[in-house]
């Protein structure tokens, strides 16, 4: 353990520093050696995992020092592992996963002129996720956090070249600026209440702290969670983020880093379950933006676009979950392993139909695509089946006990959140299934220049047979097993006082039935196809085309006073500072011309001056003594 | 009438002066009987061996000082730690710009003048300019110098301090005058270097008499005894501190007393105005810092205001002057008098702290100075060094590497941290802030501001103008210009990046023993 869970980030790190700094000295191979290295922290994860599981219960964390990262008056914080259940089926996921998405990548940036570039910045984001979820504190967490960042900013902008892809990249990094901001200022909350940054001392000591300082902390992490994971109301980056290449919207946008909000929440458990008013608000989050999502996703025709959305709405499912605390953290995390298969299988399964049809995203341009790409087809399939949760496939074992867990909340609030939680999932089947229809079903409304839509290459169409496999059999597998394995880290214990509103049963039959019903709207709505150009349409639904105006928000409320700030700023820095510093450079000038006199060159002129001099320093000596 | 005995004599302790002084008589000698061609090899063999004794002989004595043996020759000498610290510093400098003096790879014959008597533009002036190599003389002067220096660092009484003084004075003059290009204006420099030290001479002999008279005696001990006992007439005292001052303040370029720097660091030969630069520097200032900390400790209240007056009106002057210069040679020589300045404040932190600042400022400075004019000697045509400004544009075209060099240097007089100017002004600042003297590091650092603007003018024409026709190219420099730029350059950095050795040293070494 002690040098396999280094050697975990250690490997995709140094093939990243290897692609990035050999340039074109590993174009030719340097795309294998990206996959490889995924591929070889998966084995190193496999083993260490196996590792873990055959110690007792109690004693599953392995946690390592490796050296001394900042050592400053009394702010010490190690560069610290912590492997335990928790970070291991987070390693897991993202290696695996990732590995998968990895391989597919060869194959689909195989004509890009920057695919070394591509996987050395794919290498760097595994490494930093790998961080993030195998730090033992907060600080090395927000490493990883900002490594992420700063590999999804690359990769949002990997053409960057077209406009919309670089304002895109510029637009997801600063909105998880604001989020950034705001876990930085937890973290520094957390040091200066409990003088640690350690999880194990940070979470020893909330019972000691007051309430509102607790809320605060809470705040603040989920300040942070909601910018990385594009909750509400930082949400509007991750769509625009879809303007990557698509393994990058499968990987970090889909399956693993927008998921680092809920680990982070996950994590800090202790910290969300201390303070009934933080999970409330972690709940309205969750339901608020799944609902957002949902209603967006219906409304939206761009491939990638709807499953970005879903995406959002998903990850509202996962705050629900954790927001509920108690069991419901674990469900949180089971939801987020399923998702990270079949959304990660949906965006691939999208690349391959774009691959297949000129880079095609409209939804309304294609249909009856099955004969042509069976594969993606059925691969598709799996995973529409499993986000929309029909049983036996994995979305109906993860998002139902969330919707159930939902309803059993204690109070009013349980009926609120239970039934938006119900109404999401019937939407969910509903935007789906309009999705999948027309791309797959329905007659062919092709754009002129296609004429013949082909299958993808094995080297993709493998990893989507993968993940298809997962996301079918993935959440009946962990239903029970992932659930006990996280015990240790995410305690159920907590949730006494929930009421039984709801058994599994009956939440099982709702759902089922209203996805059905959403499921069957959809697809007696689309089956004969869409008209190509977008309608005109009621005021919900220009509303939902617009995201909701959260974009037009934000530029009313903070880009145009922000530059009415800035255009304000300049001026006084224009007017005021530079002409301060002008005219006082202007005297210092002037000044030094009428002194340059003075060197007139001629001794004479010397003598009187130091003469002078002479007689006043003497002067003020004997001023000082007699005077 | 006594009989006058020989004072007991440490021989150990002033060995590095007695070393140097008999190296510059053998160099007279050598230059009396060797033959003409083999004049240069010996010479710059002697003096350099001569100043590797030297320093061998200072490390030697600093691992035994002690507050006790320190004092030797009848109390005229005292070869205590920061004399010993300052001797070091002096020495190595020496050696460095020995080095640029020492250079003849540049042109035909060396920096020097074969025979400078001979009249300017005359016949015989034109054929020894272009056939005869430099007078070898130049070896043992600088070495008669530096000895003085050693000497003056160490005096424990005003009339040795005034001997020394003369001793490294006299040598400098001569060497100012010794240019074999522009010999015009190198002699013009000569004389007026000549004439105003003569005059602060004047002063500091003047006030020497009077300290003479308040105290009845002339060592440090003895005036700060009658200092602390308020015995004596105290306008004397003060007339004669303030006396006193003003000659060592002339030799440290402080204002009013700085008129001479600009014109004598231009018309000098480069390489002896990289010597004064840093070496006189040093002297003067450890001269000063010797009469105020170990002779006039018990009035320090009373000199505070008047030194830090003139403190202020150094940094600002020599800033402020500095902007409008258009000769590479006159803006290094108004910043070696802002630099002055903040040495000042400095010695105003008056404590063991501001001491040893001031020992580190020196130490740095002097590198980075000695490289900065071994830079200028590089940077020429046919005509010699291209000294004026313009012809400096676009040089970051022309020969990237020296450029880039000289950015650095610029970039560490100009106090940007990672550099021993950044360093060294925060040493002196603190000592100064911890002496309750913090207006004077406001002002300092105001002044600071002031003085980047013309270095970095420098580097935005060297690496931003095109080059012109007149841009010249760089010559290559000779082993011993590499030498002393390397060495230079890498110091200027080390005591950016790690300055713990050089400030352990020099907090160690801060202990004046009267």
């Amino acid at each position: 353990m002690q040098t396999l869970i280094p050697l975990l980030v250690a490997i995709p790190l140094a093939s990243a520093a290897i692609l990035l700094l050999g340039g074109r000295l590993t174009d030719r191979w340097g795309h294998w050696l990206g996959v490889l290295a995924p591929m070889a922290s998966f084995v190193l994860g496999l083993i260490a995992f196996f590792k873990l599981a055959d110690l007792p219960v109690d004693a599953r964390a392995y946690s390592t020092q490796l050296w001394n990262f900042i050592d400053s008056g009394s702010l010490h914080v190690g560069f610290g592992l912590l492997f335990d259940p928790l970070s291991a089926v987070f390693v897991l996921l993202i290696t695996g996963v990732g590995s998968l998405i990895h391989l597919y990548a060869v194959g689909y940036m195989s004509h890009d002129e920057g695919r070394r570039r591509f996987f050395g910045y794919f290498n760097l984001f595994v490494a930093a996720m790998l961080l993030l979820v195998l730090g033992n504190n907060y600080v090395m967490l927000y490493l990883g956090w900002e490594g992420v960042g700063l590999a999804s900013y690359l990769l949002i902008s990997f053409w960057y070249n077209r406009n919309s892809a670089a304002t895109a990249g510029k637009k997801a990094f600063l909105m998880n600026r604001v989020g950034d901001a705001g876990f930085a200022i937890g973290i520094f909350l957390m040091f200066a209440t409990l003088g640690t940054t350690q999880y194990t001392e940070v979470f020893a000591g909330v019972a000691k702290l007051s309430t509102g300082t607790v809320l605060m902390m809470g705040l603040l992490l989920l300040l942070g969670a909601c910018g990385k994971s594009g909750q509400f109301p930082l949400q509007s980056w991750l769509p625009d983020a879809m303007e990557g290449p698509t393994p990058v919207s499968a990987l970090i946008h889909a399956a693993t880093m927008v998921t680092a909000g809920v680990y982070l929440i996950a994590r800090s458990n202790p910290i969300f379950s201390a303070n009934a008013t933080l999970q409330t608000v972690v709940v309205s989050v969750g339901a608020l933006t799944l609902l957002i999502g949902c209603v967006i996703g219906c409304a939206k025709d761009d491939i990638k676009r709807v499953l970005a959305w879903s995406t959002v709405s998903q990850i509202g499912y996962m705050f629900l979950g954790v927001g509920l605390g108690g069991g419901a953290y674990a469900l949180a995390i089971i939801h987020l392993l399923a998702h990270g298969f079949f959304k990660a299988n949906m965006f691939l399964g999208a690349g391959s139909v774009m691959h297949g049809m000129n880079d095609q995203t409209d939804i309304r341009r294609f249909g009856g695509l099955r004969k042509y790409m069976p594969v993606t087809w059925l691969t598709f399939m799996m995973g529409w089946l499993a986000i929309i949760g029909i049983p036996p496939l994995s979305g109906f074992f993860t998002k139902d006990p969330i919707i159930e867990a939902a309803f059993n909340r204690p109070g009013w609030t349980g009926w609120l959140f239970g039934g938006v939680a119900l109404l999401g999932a019937g939407l969910t089947a509903f935007y789906m299934t309009r999705l999948f229809v027309l791309t797959f079903h329905g007659p062919k409304r092709w754009t002129e220049d296609i004429e013949h839509p082909h299958e993808s290459p094995w080297i993709m169409t493998i990893p989507l047979i993968f993940l298809a496999i997962g996301s079918v059999v993935a959440g009946f597998m962990m239903k029970t097993s992932v659930v006990t394995w996280l015990t240790p880290v995410l305690d159920p214990t907590g949730a006494e006082d929930e009421v039984h509103r709801i058994t599994n049963v009956t939440g099982a039959i709702l759902s089922v039935a209203i996805t059905v019903v959403g499921a069957g709207i959809a697809y007696m709505l689309f089956r004969r196809g869409t008209a190509l150009v977008e309608q005109p349409a009621g005021p919900v639904v220009t509303a939902a085309r617009n995201n909701l105006y959260a974009d037009a928000f934000n530029v009313a409320v903070f880009e145009k006073p922000g530059n009415w700030l800035t255009r304000g700023l300049v001026f006084l820095d224009y007017r005021g500072v530079d002409g301060l510093v002008n005219s006082l450079a202007a005297i210092v000038g002037g000044g030094s011309g009428r002194l340059r006199r003075l060197q007139n060159g001629f001794v004479r002129s010397y003598a009187l001056s130091m003469l002078t001099g002479a007689l006043l320093v003497v002067g003020a000596f004997l001023m000082v003594r007699l005077g | 009438m006594k009989d006058i005995s020989l004072p007991h004599l440490n021989y150990a302790a002033l060995a590095p002066m007695l070393i140097l002084f008999g190296v510059a008589c053998v160099g007279v000698l050598v230059d009396a009987f060797a033959p003409r061609k083999a004049r240069y090899p010996i010479q710059l063999v002697v003096a350099l061996v001569g100043l590797i004794a030297a320093f061998v002989a200072v490390v030697l004595r600093a691992g035994k000082v002690t507050a006790e043996n320190a004092i030797t020759a009848a109390g005229a000498v005292s070869v205590d730690k920061p004399a010993l610290f300052l001797q070091g510093t002096l020495i190595v400098l020496g050696a460095v710009a020995l080095l640029l003096i020492g250079e003849r790879a540049l042109e035909r014959g060396g920096p020097f003048v074969a025979q400078a008597a001979i009249t300017v533009g005359s016949d015989a002036d034109q054929r020894q300019a272009a056939r005869e190599s430099g007078a070898t003389e130049v070896f043992p002067l600088t070495i008669f110098s530096l000895s003085g220096m050693l000497l003056f660092v160490a005096a424990n009484d005003l009339l040795t301090m005034f001997v020394a003084l003369e001793v490294f004075s006299l040598p400098l003059y001569l060497l100012c005058a010794l240019a074999r290009r522009r010999r015009l204006i190198s002699q013009e420099a000569a004389l007026k270097y000549f004439l105003l030290g003569a005059y602060a001479s004047a002063f500091f002999l003047f006030g020497l008499a009077l300290l003479y008279g308040f105290a009845g005696g002339i060592t440090f001990a003895k005036i700060n005894e009658s200092a602390q006992n308020g015995t004596g007439n105290i306008t004397l005292l003060y007339a004669g501190l303030a006396l006193v001052s003003i000659g060592l303040l002339f030799k440290a370029a402080a204002v009013p007393f700085h008129v001479w720097t600009p014109d004598v660091y231009q018309g000098a030969p480069t390489p002896v105005t990289s010597l004064m630069a840093a070496c006189t520097k040093v002297a003067a200032f450890g001269g000063l810092l010797r009469v105020l900390y170990a002779g006039f400790d018990r009035v320090h209240w009373d000199y505070s205001p008047i030194i830090a007056a003139i403190a202020v009106l150094t940094m600002l002057v020599g800033s402020i002057l500095a902007v409008t210069q258009t000769d590479i040679k006159r803006l290094l020589a108004y910043s070696s008098i802002a630099n002055a300045g903040y040495l000042l404040v400095g010695v105003l932190g008056n404590s063991a702290l501001g001491l040893s600042s001031v020992m580190f400022y020196l130490v740095a400075y002097g590198f980075t100075v000695i490289a900065a004019f071994a830079v200028i000697t590089l940077v020429r045509d046919a005509d010699g060094e291209a000294t004026h400004l313009s012809r400096w544009a676009g040089l970051g075209r022309r020969s990237p590497f020296y450029a880039t060099v000289f950015t650095v240097i610029l970039l560490s007089f100009a106090g940007i941290p990672l550099t021993s100017g950044f360093t060294s002004k925060f040493a002196v600042f603190s000592a100064a802030g911890g002496g309750d003297q913090s207006w004077l590091v406001i002002v300092g650092v105001v002044s600071s501001m002031i003085l980047a603007f013309p270095y970095l003018r420098v580097v935005v024409m060297m690496w931003l103008s095109e080059p012109g026709e007149q841009t010249p190219s760089v010559s290559l420099p000779g082993m011993l210009t590499s030498a002393a730029l390397v060495i230079g350059v890498v110091i200027t950095i080390f005591v950016g990046v790690a300055p713990q050795p050089l400030l352990h040293l020099t907090s160690e070494a801060a202990n004046f023993i009267r």
